[in-house]
């Protein structure tokens, strides 16, 4: 029986496969509304998340499934003092696979311990969030038709973006992925992410401004720059347009560019940049759900 | 000083200065009947200064414990006056329930007995991190 907590989980090869999975779900639809007839997928969201949450289930029931489970910690025995082994334990007594997101680092991993069913970790905490990425890495796939030989620009809160950090280290195994990262000082990625990447001997340049380099990039990774992150208000006025994506800065970047973002925005990228059909974070977020289809598919039946 | 040779037990060699107290708690030597000699400081061609531990009884040790708290420690096994055995201790691949988590975050700060358990992730740096979290940790942090 396998999991899915950490995107490194998953070789590359796994990760080619189970895209290629989505593709063909994407592709025939049909083919795939009867594959998880009598299948039941529990999501146990121990903290609100209505995209990730409505995205799995929307996966399952395109499957041919049925779903069941809570979305905050105060409707499930949580709030009775449960632990989430014997939460886990009981619902995989109902469920054939388990979606659970919750708002402590590795309480996946807890859940795999003791689960009877697959576990599938939908974000934990600041920690990971595979499925993100896998979502990531299907709409740069289709968006560019590869996953190698890219330029790849992270924007805003680096940080403290799990996103960005999972992304970075499932691309830093493809061939000649370059990153530029575009952050304010104060959230530049962290040294154990820098350090990594330089092990790994995957190039990348750290600047503080997405105008001097939008032009370089094949993708553009958007995150929300938070004002409470930064140190103090000076530096928070003088950069913080530059995190802003808007018409005028997008006049200078390549015909190709892919601009993605993880959602939701808030404003870090104008609503005039909709429109464009480089923008793909709407597509990005259509695919968050084919590749959860493809991945109950992965660990129900083995079939990606 | 003369320290009577031990019969039956173990010298534990190498023990960087200082550290042989914690070394002496957590084997749990101040509940022996035996003796127990901590020498401190003592001279060392290779390490300048150095402890030694010697227990005049063969008492159960975790070896990978003792290689988690000071990685350079030897260990002889003395057996009837002789030394029979000489191990080199290394930092274990993975302690459990020796180092707790100090991540506000992690699920160990609230789920009932859960294991904390820690894999070796830089040997070099001699850095640990938490199985769930994957929070640093330094060997012989406490």
């Amino acid at each position: 029986m396998r999991h899915l907590l950490d995107i490194v989980d998953l070789s590359t090869r796994e990760i080619d496969e189970l895209l290629d999975v989505a593709d063909q779900i994407i592709a025939q639809p049909r083919e795939y509304r009867e594959k998880m007839r009598h299948r039941k997928l529990a999501t146990l969201f121990f903290e609100p998340s209505t995209r990730t949450r409505l995205s799995f289930e929307a996966a399952m029931l395109e499957l041919g499934g049925s779903v069941l489970g809570f979305s905050s910690a105060d409707s499930s025995s949580a709030a009775k003092g449960e632990s989430v082994a014997d939460t886990v334990r009981t619902v995989g007594c109902y469920a054939d696979i388990i979606a659970m997101r919750h708002p402590k680092e590795g309480a996946p991993t807890v859940a795999a311990q003791v689960s009877p069913v697959p576990i599938i970790n939908a974000g934990d905490g600041g920690h990971n969030h595979p499925t993100q990425t896998l979502t990531d890495l299907l709409t740069i796939r289709r968006e560019k038709g590869r996953l190698d030989q890219l330029v790849v620009g992270m924007c805003g809160d680096l940080q403290f973006g799990r996103t960005v950090h999972s992304l970075m280290n499932a691309m830093a195994r493809y061939k000649s992925i370059r990153f530029v990262l575009i952050s304010p000082r104060e959230l530049c990625i962290p040294d154990y992410l820098r350090e990594s990447m330089r092990k790994a001997g995957v190039p990348f340049v750290e600047v503080e401004k997405l105008e001097d380099v939008i032009g370089t990039l094949d993708i553009l990774y958007m995150t929300r720059v938070q004002k409470e992150r930064f140190f103090n208000e000076a530096d928070y006025v003088r950069l913080k347009d530059s995190y802003i994506l808007d018409p005028e800065k997008l006049s200078r970047a390549r015909q190709d560019l892919c601009i993605m973002h993880p959602l939701p925005r808030v404003n870090e990228i104008s609503r005039a940049v909709d429109s464009d059909p480089r923008a793909a974070y709407f597509r990005q977020v259509l695919n968050g759900k084919f590749v959860r289809m493809a991945l109950i598919l992965k660990l129900l039946e083995g079939e990606a | 000083m003369n320290i009577d040779s031990i019969q039956n037990g173990y010298v534990i060699d190498h023990i960087r200065a200082g550290r042989s107290m914690e070394i002496y708690r957590y084997l749990g030597l101040d509940s022996l009947d035996c003796s127990v000699a901590i020498i401190r400081n003592a001279k060392s061609a290779r390490m300048g200064k150095k402890d030694i531990i010697k227990i005049d009884e063969e008492i159960p040790v975790n070896l990978e414990m003792l290689g988690y708290i000071d990685p350079g420690i030897t260990v002889n096994v003395i057996r009837n006056g002789e030394r029979v055995d000489k191990k080199h201790l290394e930092l274990p691949q993975r302690v459990v329930n020796v180092i707790r988590c100090k991540n506000p975050r992690c699920i160990t700060q609230i789920e009932q007995e859960v294991d904390q358990i820690f894999f070796l992730a830089d040997r070099g740096k001699q850095t640990y991190r938490c199985l769930y979290c994957e929070t640093a940790h330094k060997s012989g942090e406490g």
